[in-house]
């Protein structure tokens, strides 16, 4: 572990003394030419950067009409400022959400309002210089996308828009994060973020079916590039490498198995994250889409059922029509996708899975709602299905729940601290900072209610948890997805099958 | 690009300390890096590094944890076959940590 200090936890979160640039060092590693240039971006900063940016900054205000809305409307209210985990866990104030649409609104005044074109100085305009721009790269990179401030906010402005922008300009003009670019480079060559070949992924799931038979005695199959299976599951491919996201994966085929339902992975498209929105480009998130929709209508299968992943859930519920449909080519009958949360608790809802809850008896459960879920998607086809249908299963599979405090949860959950492509090494210090209001708010249950289990339903969230909640004192074995009480909780052979 | 020294050989590694050539990697190598990363190597980290690069030669990626698990569960015994062992072994990390002393590439993605 590194060494970086932590705050002792009491489980309050508190508003912090402001420190102005106390983060202005963080710089996540710069993407090599290579990478780059893999994703059509110049391999790196072009001579004529300013121009180029004002440019692409043009289109994008053209082409996202929400962007120069969020552009024009801010009041400065002040609602927003103390919403941010990354401003409550650094202290940084050009953290406030407002500060970081400031660094946007304030070039944007320059270049595209009259006054900011005639009188900058009296309209807070600014001209794009590299000092600018060196703020924009360090700052749009300690936004995590989660939404929380736009909660907040009384116009509804969007940070995570506004900081997708800004990444896409600097993309294109050559100032991409190594982190975001090699993992889209990755998936266009192999399928999927980790980089998987197909031999790889076939010796994963073989692998997987042999443990499962020697923990179960049952052949729960977990089968690979099977054509004309009812099924295609995508789920995170974090799922084929990582712990705890493989004990979820072992979930959904012991409930595949159950159902009677054929199903299958796809080692060309597998992987359900689309780091393409992250860094706010469209033409990524198609490329990336369309492999699952290729392999779906090659596989010729009936239903896309995606795994526990939280941005992708957001991509999948809400853009793929939009990027990539119509998926005219499925049954009908089902959602494209459909979140494996939807359909394992639909599933039970129909008694077609036998259940011993007392196996989860030792776990004292709480959830944390994941931000694209929560705040970009729903679940369940109703209002507010996205918050129900993920407890609803872990009430189903487990007999203690317990909620962490209100304004920590649901609509106003807390980011992970890890989420919108921040999820590596060179920026843990942010990561352990970010963490902080809902390492706080989980204390707070662990102390009162004993809570030793956090279940998740997102690849990114457990990662992250997984990696900086040790730095508060919290063992890394309370992170679990939800599907692990799933699997453990299913009575194999128990399920009647006219389901 | 970086680079770092090894008994008198300049060998090139990425701006997180990762080696860029697989061939590049050997026993000293490992224990340059490991000296770096603050970890001592014992049998038992062998072990490990070991069937990193075996799995890697084989199948181009490191291995799923729950694999790495079982094969050093296999070799040092049941107890010590669990994920909890191996961040003892690697506090950075088996994943992340032990490719870098394995001279294997990072691990991307939600990991």
């Amino acid at each position: 572990m590194a060494d970086i200090a932590t705050p002792k936890l009491d489980g309050k979160i508190r508003i912090p003394l402001m420190e102005e640039g106390a983060t202005a060092h963080y710089h996540t590693l710069e993407s090599s030419p290579a990478l780059n240039e893999a994703l059509g971006y110049p391999g790196e900063l072009v001579d004529n950067w300013q121009e180029k940016a004002i440019e692409k900054f043009r289109e994008v205000l053209d082409t996202n009409k929400a962007l120069r809305v969020f552009m024009d409307i801010c009041v400065k209210c002040g609602s927003c400022t103390d919403k941010c985990h990354y401003f409550i866990g650094t202290h940084d104030s050009r953290n406030m959400p407002v500060a970081r649409q400031d660094l946007m609104r304030k070039v944007y005044r320059r270049y595209f309002t009259l006054g900011g074109k005639l009188f900058p100085k009296l309209v807070g305009a600014e001209d794009f210089t590299k000092e600018v721009l060196d703020e924009w790269y360090t700052y749009f990179h300690q936004c995590s996308q989660c939404r929380r401030c736009s909660v907040f906010c009384p116009y509804g402005i969007d940070t995570a828009e506004i900081s997708m922008a800004a990444r896409l300009i600097m993309n294109h003009i050559g100032l991409g994060s190594k982190y975001s670019n090699e993992i889209i480079g990755k998936v266009y060559n192999t399928g999927n973020n980790l980089g998987i070949p197909a031999p790889a992924l076939q010796g994963t799931m073989e692998f997987l079916e042999e443990d499962v038979q020697e923990a179960t005695g049952v052949d729960v199959r977990y089968p690979m590039d099977e054509k004309g299976t009812e099924v295609l599951l995508i789920p995170p491919s974090a799922d084929f490498f990582s712990a705890p996201h493989v004990d979820s994966l072992i979930g959904y085929g012991k409930v595949f198995h159950e159902a009677g339902i054929s199903w299958t992975v796809s080692s060309y498209a597998s992987e359900f994250a689309n780091f393409g929105m992250f860094v706010g480009d469209f033409h990524a998130m198609r490329k990336i889409a369309q492999r699952i929709k290729d392999v779906a209508r090659e596989f010729g299968v009936k239903r896309i059922i995606v795994g526990e992943c939280g941005h992708a859930w957001r991509v999948g519920h809400s853009f793929w029509n939009t990027l990539v449909g119509p998926w005219d080519f499925l049954d009908s009958r089902y959602p494209v996708p459909q979140h494996i949360c939807e359909f394992t608790l639909d599933l039970i809802k129909r008694g077609g899975l036998k259940l011993d809850k007392s196996a989860n008896d030792e776990r004292i459960v709480t959830f944390h709602d994941s931000c694209n879920v929560a705040r970009a998607s729903s679940m369940g086809g109703y209002e507010g299905g996205q918050f129900e249908v993920p407890r609803d299963l872990i009430k189903a599979t487990c007999n203690n729940f317990v909620e962490m405090a209100e304004d920590t949860i649901k609509e106003s959950t807390y980011c992970c601290g890890g989420g919108g492509g921040l999820l590596t090494d060179d920026l843990m210090e942010l990561r352990i900072q970010g963490v902080l209001p809902r390492a706080q708010a989980l204390h707070a249950v662990m102390e009162s209610h004993g809570v030793n289990y956090l279940a998740l339903i997102c690849a990114i969230c457990k990662a992250q948890f997984s990696k900086v909640l040790p730095y508060y004192d919290i063992p890394m074995e309370v992170v679990g997805g939800i599907h692990q009480l799933v699997g453990d909780a299913i009575v194999l052979g128990g399920a009647k099958h006219e389901v | 690009m970086a680079s770092i020294e090894v008994n008198g050989k300049q060998l090139e590694v990425d701006e997180e300390g990762y080696l860029q050539n697989l061939e590049d990697w050997n026993m000293d190598v490992a224990n340059f890096l490991a000296e770096q990363e603050g970890v001592e190597m014992t049998d038992n980290h062998w072990e490990v590094v070991n069937f990193l690069r075996e799995y890697y030669e084989e199948y181009k990626i490191a291995p799923m944890i729950r694999i790495l698990t079982k094969a050093i569960g296999k070799k040092l015994g049941a107890d010590k076959g669990n994920t909890k062992y191996l961040y003892e072994l690697y506090p950075g990390g088996p994943a992340k940590q032990a490719c870098k002393i394995a001279g294997l590439p990072k691990p991307t993605g939600c990991v």
